[in-house]
């Protein structure tokens, strides 16, 4: 499954022969086996979608969340070790509120991308720290920039996204996500879609019990990020899990 | 061998004073390193821009605070947009007298402050009387230290379901009332409020209004640093609503029985 | 007075200052204590030079079920020294395993007012309470915490006219034939009313409503009356 990278993977001060950084592969690996987290952009705003996955039925609902806001306007959704995506987030909010005291405003969430990849990158770099193992989507919308998303990963590398997906089922939602016309969908119908996209990938099998995770920022919140409200949560709700009946349906016609 | 002075139960006896044994370096004695380790600290203030009175009263339901917008660069009327009283949140309005740099260089603080709690999201919002609270011991420890905020701020909201009314002074003096000015309105304005509020302890909102406009009215008249352009701040249980620019109506007949005013 | 720099003027860096960091909000404290009970009462108003900044603000801070501070003189001071003397009866409960008791108290009180002997908490202290035996017992301070065990006390802006009435009234000086018995509840409630209402007729800053603790084994009584408001 992962090719053996003995001698040259103990720590992140040292390449393999073949120009490789193990430790933080290894990292990307942990990423991969959290909850699936998707966001999407269109036309005025970003969407987030995170598959929380639910270990315990003695877990209090909304425990253990994945959507951040980082100060008014940015949401941050995450993937891989929990721990160390909050670090992330605490991170981030120190930045913009560093930003917002030097220069009195709402920080860019490219600027931010931008400081929170080369934090990361940071810890890739020393023999004394581990990378850390969570991957981290940011976006935001205002009136001049539109709406915008970065993601982020353990490695420190940023771009800039229509949709992005991390996690187990990244692959499969990413092919979900290049089927939609982003760029002229609004929020709700991105919301919608990203629901769905959460909905379809998720493995039954593998792991049982779910819970869907929403936030938005757009035009339709004025450029404040937020957790999704408990109608539009409901409506989304609704519409992922009939839109998955109708998918499977589909899948079990005869040819 | 002495106490650690950051210790509550035993803090040292007079930090940074003579000690038994030591040497001890008088304060502003030469010394070329920036010390100002001797404890007698020399940096005392008088205000620049200000802001002069700010009137607060509780009535049945809520309560309202009322400022004008004038921010006074010593006898000139310099900024006369000034907004001197802000919304914090949904339930707490903060009004500001006094020095204008050190009220926005606070209210920076605590928009990051009310910012911070929005991030944590765990339904916890700043109350009328925590920002109280919190507003005290910022300005008692900087006034411990010889650098005070010069302002007196009131904090008006609704803590608990009930009408809140809080006052702070430059030194850390806090009290609670249901009728309280700053500046030039304790000595104008608060005994109006005062007779207004024994007449008729449960004002409507409508008649607290009244009653702050008169007020602002004779203090425009009397008050030499005010200017005839305000703010109304009024927060029910419904929330918080700022009303800017009020102008009012003034008569300024008596001013022909002035000999020498033509 | 306190809190300008006693400095020559010609050392470098020595600059006077033109602003003090305590001003005077008034207040007065009058206490008795007697066999099996403890009163505390203190006028609500406020002031700040000729203006009064509230006409209900008690002076009087309940420590537990058995003590009661009262504490006038710089406000702000006053706020800080309570706050900071309830989180230390806090520790000593979490640490001792049972609330302070009103002598632990007089001790305590005396030593935070001595640490800041060099920049004083401007303030008049008295404790009253109930001891471990259940007698009532009162201790009264100066602002750097000089201690003194008392049957009765008058502190505050209008403790000098009082203490000589309550001398008079209480401690039975100076009388004929006076043998001190212990006072009753019902004439220590008599004296402080008397008190009050005559500290309101010739002292400014004393007048507009009273509050008296009364501290007993059944716990802590609240009584208000009004003064006048000139």
């Amino acid at each position: 499954m992962s090719s053996i990278g003995t001698g040259y993977d103990l720590s992140a001060s040292q390449f393999s022969p073949d120009g490789r950084v193990f430790q933080v592969e290894y990292a990307q690996k942990a990423v991969e086996n959290s909850g699936t987290a998707v966001a999407l952009r269109g036309k005025d705003g970003v969407v987030f979608a995170v598959e929380k996955l639910v270990t315990s039925k003695l877990y209090e609902a909304g425990a253990n969340r994945r959507i951040f806001n980082i100060d008014t306007h940015i949401g941050m959704a995450v993937a891989g070790l929990l721990a160390d995506s909050r670090q992330i987030v605490e991170t981030a909010r120190t930045e913009a509120s560093n930003y917002r005291a030097e220069y009195g405003g709402n920080i860019p969430v490219k600027y931010l991308a931008d400081r929170v990849a080369m934090y990361k990158h940071a810890y890739t770099l020393y023999s004394a720290v581990r990378p850390f193992g969570c991957s981290v989507a940011l976006g935001s919308y205002d009136e001049i920039d539109g709406p915008q998303l970065f993601m982020v990963d353990p490695s420190g590398v940023s771009f800039g996204y229509l949709g992005c997906a991390m996690g187990k089922a990244r692959q499969a939602a990413k092919t979900e996500m290049e089927k939609l016309k982003l760029k002229d969908m609004t929020c709700m119908e991105l919301l919608k879609e990203a629901a769905k996209i959460i909905y379809v990938v998720h493995d039954e099998v593998k792991d049982k019990h779910f819970e869907l995770e929403l936030g938005w920022v757009g035009a339709v919140t004025q450029g404040r990020h937020q957790k999704v409200p408990q109608d539009v949560y409901a409506e989304v709700e609704r519409y992922a899990k009939s839109a998955l009946e109708d998918d499977s349906d589909s899948g079990n016609d005869d040819m | 061998m002495y106490a650690n002075p950051n210790s509550i139960i035993n803090p040292s006896l007079w930090p940074n004073g003579p000690a038994p044994g030591c040497f001890f370096n008088f304060p502003g004695a030469n010394v070329t390193s920036t010390s100002s380790s001797s404890g007698i600290i020399t940096r005392t203030q008088s205000p620049v821009t200000t802001g002069t009175s700010i009137l607060g009263l509780v009535f049945d339901g809520g309560v309202m605070l009322a400022g004008d917008m004038l921010g006074s660069y010593g006898s000139m009327a310099k900024f006369r947009s000034i907004e001197r009283t802000i919304k914090v949140n949904n339930s707490t309005v903060l009004g500001a007298t006094g020095d204008i740099a050190d009220f926005q260089h606070l209210k920076a603080i605590i928009e990051q402050k009310v910012i911070d709690e929005d991030c944590a999201d765990d339904g916890f919002t700043l109350k009328p009387k925590a920002l109280h609270t919190w507003l005290t011991r910022v300005l008692y420890n900087r006034r411990s230290k010889f650098d005070p905020l010069w302002n007196t701020f009131l904090v008006a909201g609704i803590e608990d379901g009930e009408p809140y009314l809080g006052c702070v002074d430059k030194i850390g003096t806090a009290f609670s009332d249901s009728k309280i000015a700053t500046g030039y309105g304790a000595h104008i304005a608060l005994p109006l409020m005062r007779e207004g509020l024994e007449k008729k302890p449960q004002m409507t909102q409508e008649e607290a209004r009244a009653l702050l406009i008169n007020c602002l009215r004779v203090l425009f008249y009397r008050d030499c640093r005010a200017l005839n352009k305000h703010q109304i701040a009024t927060i029910t249980k419904e929330g918080v609503t700022i009303e800017n620019n009020i102008e009012l109506d003034t008569n300024w007949e008596v001013a022909n029985f002035v000999i020498g005013y033509e | 007075m306190f809190g300008q720099a006693i400095l020559n003027d010609n050392l470098p860096g020595a600059k006077q200052h033109h602003w003090s960091p305590y001003t005077d909000n008034g207040g007065t404290i009058v206490a008795v204590a007697g066999d099996d009970f403890a009163i505390i009462a203190s006028d609500t108003r406020l002031i700040q030079g000729y203006s009064i900044l509230s006409r209900e603000q008690t002076k009087l801070f309940k420590l537990s079920e058995q003590t009661v501070l009262g504490v006038s003189g710089c406000w702000c001071d006053v706020l800080t020294f309570t706050r900071t003397l309830e989180a230390r009866m806090k520790m000593y409960l979490h640490e001792h395993l049972k609330p302070m008791s009103t002598p632990a108290v007089a001790q305590l009180v005396s030593t935070m007012l001595y640490h800041k002997r060099f920049f004083p908490y401007y303030v008049s202290n008295i404790v009253a309470g109930l001891d471990q035996d259940g007698k009532g017992t009162l201790y009264s301070y100066d602002p750097v915490g000089h201690c003194e065990k008392n049957r009765y006390r008058a502190g505050g802006a209008a403790g000098a006219m009082l203490q000589p009435l309550l001398d008079n009234q209480v401690g039975l000086k100076n009388m004929k034939g006076g043998v001190l018995p212990d006072i009753t509840k019902e004439k220590a409630l008599m004296v402080i009313k008397d008190s009050f209402i005559s500290a309101a007729e010739r002292d400014t800053s004393t007048g507009d409503g009273v509050i008296i603790n009364i501290i007993t084994k059944s716990g802590v009584e609240v009584m208000h009356f009004p003064l006048r408001k000139d």
